[in-house]
């Protein structure tokens, strides 16, 4: 996600943190990297020059050469102004008190607004709501089609121009902003309490659409108005925002396509210029790649310090937290199978995919981060082991080459690959068992780190992970 | 508790992260779930399953006009860009307006170039020589500074051919790449257009993007339009063999060009661009042969579009780009790293919606339009 960005942050910030006097002219060098940064990131150049005004100013005034730690002192102030730019809190949804609660959904050609709506209404259906989809995107060939397919897969039923011929005010087959209207009275009829408005992409310079989307949000009357917003957008997201924003009166924004390696700048630039917050992101091609964009912990991401309470949550959720419990135990203390492994993995797995949360995770290098893990190829490292028997993995001493080339017949790999996952297992093993003792050791000696913001606990160094 | 999942998460991620790089250089998965899998091609990996077909709705509003399309002037990037055009004219007219070279002329400069997606890295690069020949020339009028500034930008951007390569005797393929919601099968049906109407070929369609839903509906609304043949696949299915059935279609019936979509795939995506190599090397085979493969870019694109291209370039071997979507108020400035960096050369720039709006690229014009 701001993978890179976090990159050269953790860069710039080590090279500060290691200086035990600040002097001005190491500070502006900082700075101006941290310019070059949040440019190459694709944050709009008047949101970068204030940002870097702002931070100079509170480092003037921080009185940096009496403080122990001056480095660190500069990482904080940097760190609270990126929070500060992407927004205190998550937007939470407040419905209508009079149901459906409408959400319309507007944005340029190509941002992601179909499968968004989507993504939005397989969210809402989680939080225990009834959605409907509306398909107003008329204009685009298929559109109507795919936001039907995408909604049988998110199990919430969409309705267009089409199905709405039965009502007394059928709309014309290629008019969105009747089709909204009806579709909204359909809703009401349907007992349905939030309605989700697919429109189509536009050009913020196109009068003409534009009205366009002015009159369809008359008549729905959206409670909520998103703008979706690609996050490789490059300088023009301002404007484009501002754009829609005055025709709209947006209430949010919904990023999109996070989970390649665009830096996303566009999310602190909306915030910032707008005043608007980022409501939703999306992280991956699979439905549920989609969730409530957490301001505070995506500023902690981008400063390279992991999104440890995302991943949490998500664990919490998911995670059968007895059995997880009893194997951190038995990890910690080295009694670790193969076995327990292949339960854990599973729970793991329930939590989404497997690329999406090693970018969570704090610590682990570019290389593992950028590795791509398909979903298959775990399932790969599970045949692995199913293809042993119990006393293998329970034991995985006794594996012998012939044993080895059994399993590796069994799940289809060669015996190399036996081979790298059994050294790979057993190297975290040994790395475990001294980071438990290590934590054991740290608990009794100091507690309870600088108040409020959650850092990431001391994670073991993945760096040698790889060879 | 959280700490405890931590460490368990940490360490499942942690060794199946590590033992996969093993095993996944030699996972194969056969799919072939479409008749006419070329013999010989182990199915490449393809995108994990529970896809949910996704993303990125390619561009709207293709003009749903029925009936034949008129084939008319083209329309000049000049005349689409007036009305998007002031947010940058503030800072030239700045630099003009001072009457001297100063501190903050390049400053204002700078701003320009960055405000359009130039990059830091190329603005860098285009001051610091810009800078030089002021002193050596010593240049003090403002509006000959800019001159040189965008004499140096078109320079940078200098292609002697940006045609579309085409050979006669054998079908050719035009491979279409990118990542999501760019513009590929908008861009396609344009194309088909002019290759129908002006060029007097006979076009095919492959309907090569099998994963987004209904996108080959899409493409198959424009070869109705257009007066193509279009060939489809199931969808899910290998986009590859689609691709191989209809340059079968094209050199069984003689037909001059395959224009082959794909699906929209981040470009940090391995197992998609190995996807992508495939479809390219299928493609390439006797009895066709793949003269261009254009890479989509859309002008909003900021400084990611130059990972893109050089990702794109790399898995399926990009001939020039097409920038998409200039009739907004983007710049498409990274098309100059693009050009200047990878050599890549745009060759087509898409101004509208409308089938006429897609028009070769002119470095001067671009120029121009960028700081207009």
């Amino acid at each position: 996600m701001f993978d890179a960005l976090s990159d050269r942050f953790e860069g710039i910030f080590s090279r500060l943190r290691s200086r035990g006097s600040l002097s001005s002219a190491v500070v502006d060098e900082a700075l101006a990297e941290i310019r070059v940064a949040l440019l190459d990131a694709d944050v709009n150049i008047k949101v970068v020059r204030a940002f870097v005004e702002r931070v100079r100013e509170r480092c003037v005034g921080a009185d940096l050469a009496r403080s122990i730690s001056p480095g660190q002192q500069v990482v904080k102030i940097v760190a609270e102004e990126m929070t500060a730019i992407l927004g205190g809190t998550p937007l939470k949804i407040a419905y209508a008190s009079r149901p459906p609660t409408v959400v319309l959904l507007a944005g340029l050609q190509g941002s992601g607004k179909t499968t968004t709506a989507a993504k939005l209404a397989r969210w809402f259906r989680q939080q225990g709501r009834n959605p409907l989809l509306v398909a107003a995107d008329l204009q685009r060939p298929a559109a109507v089609e795919q936001l039907r397919v995408l909604g049988s897969q998110a199990g919430v039923s969409v309705v267009s121009a089409s199905d709405l011929l039965e009502r007394p005010d059928p709309p014309a087959p290629d008019d969105p902003v009747g089709t909204s209207r009806a579709a909204l009275a359909e809703a009401r009829r349907l007992g349905r309490d939030v309605v989700i408005v697919d429109t189509a992409g536009r050009l913020a310079i196109d009068a003409e659409m534009m009205d366009q989307v002015r009159r369809i949000a008359e008549v729905s009357a959206p409670d909520y108005t998103f703008l979706v917003i690609d996050a490789m957008t490059g300088q023009d997201a301002v404007a484009t925002a501002e754009a829609f924003h005055a025709v709209l009166e947006l209430d949010g924004v919904i990023l999109t396509k996070l989970d390649g390696d665009a830096r996303g700048g566009a999310a602190l630039s909306v915030k910032e210029v707008l005043g608007r917050p980022i409501a939703f992101a999306s992280t991956g091609e699979r439905l549920d790649d989609f969730d409530a964009f957490h301001p505070d912990r995506m500023a902690d991401r981008i400063l390279g310090m992991g999104d440890v309470l995302s991943l949490i949550e998500k664990a919490e959720r998911e995670m059968d937290a007895d059995v997880t419990a009893k194997a951190a135990t038995r990890l910690q203390e080295g009694r670790f199978t193969l076995e327990d492994f292949l339960e854990q993995m599973q729970q793991v797995r329930k939590m989404g995919s497997f690329s999406g949360m090693l970018s969570l995770l704090p610590g682990v290098p570019k290389e593992v981060r950028d590795a791509q893990i398909d979903d298959r190829d775990i399932s790969r490292v599970e045949a692995v082991i199913r293809s042993m028997t119990l006393d293998e993995r329970r034991n995985p001493a006794i594996i012998d080459g012939s044993r080895r080339s059994r399993i590796a017949a069994g799940s289809g790999v060669e015996t190399s690959d036996v081979n790298k996952l059994l050294q790979q297992f057993r190297e975290m093993q040994r790395m475990m068992r001294g980071f438990g003792a290590a934590r054991r050791s740290a608990r009794k000696g100091k507690k309870g780190k600088k108040g409020g913001r959650v850092t990431a606990p001391s994670l073991p160094d993945f760096s040698g992970m790889l060879k | 508790m959280a700490f405890v999942i931590l460490i368990v998460v940490l360490f499942v991620a942690a060794v199946a992260a590590g033992a996969f790089v093993g095993v996944r250089v030699r996972s194969r998965r056969a799919r072939g779930d479409l008749e006419g899998t070329p013999p010989g091609e182990k199915a490449p990996p393809t995108r994990p399953p529970p896809p949910a077909p996704e993303p990125a709705p390619e561009p709207a509003g293709e003009a749903l006009g029925e009936g034949p399309l008129p084939v008319g002037e083209a329309p000049s990037l000049r005349s689409r860009l007036g009305k998007a055009r002031n947010l940058l004219s503030g800072y030239v007219g700045g630099v003009l307006a001072r009457g001297t070279i100063d501190a903050s002329t390049w400053d204002d400069l700078e701003e320009a170039l960055l405000g359009v997606d130039v990059g830091v890295a190329t603005t860098d690069v285009l001051l610091a020589e810009l800078r030089g020949l002021v002193k050596a020339e010593r240049i003090k009028d403002p509006a000959r500074l800019t001159d040189v500034l965008k004499e140096r930008l078109v320079d940078e951007m200098r292609f002697d051919d940006r045609s579309l390569h085409f050979e006669p005797g054998v079908p050719n393929v035009w491979l279409f790449v990118g990542v999501n919601g760019v513009g590929k099968t908008t861009t396609i049906g344009k194309i088909a257009r002019r290759q129908v109407a002006d060029e007097r070929r006979t076009v095919v369609m492959a309907a090569g993007d099998t994963f987004r839903a209904a996108a080959a509906d899409q493409l198959e609304l424009w070869a109705q339009r257009v007066d193509a043949e279009i060939v489809r696949g199931a969808e899910g299915g290998d986009p590859s063999a689609v691709v191989f059935d209809a340059v079968q279609r094209a050199a069984a019936r003689g037909r001059d060009l395959v224009l082959a979509d794909t699906a929209g795939r981040l470009h940090t995506r391995i197992n998609l661009m190995e996807e992508l190599k495939k479809i390219r090397r299928v493609a390439d085979r006797p009895p066709a042969k793949v003269s261009e493969t254009l890479l989509v870019i859309d002008a909003t694109t900021g400084q990611n579009g130059l990972a893109q291209a050089r990702q794109f370039a790399d898995a399926a071997g990009v001939t020039g780009v097409v920038l998409t979507k200039l009739d907004g108020t983007a710049r498409g400035g990274i098309v100059v790293a693009i050009q200047r960096d990878l050599g890549l050369p745009v060759k087509l720039v898409g101004i509208g919606e409308g089938p006429e709006d897609l028009i070769p690229f002119d470095p001067e014009e671009f120029v121009e339009a960028l700081f207009s």
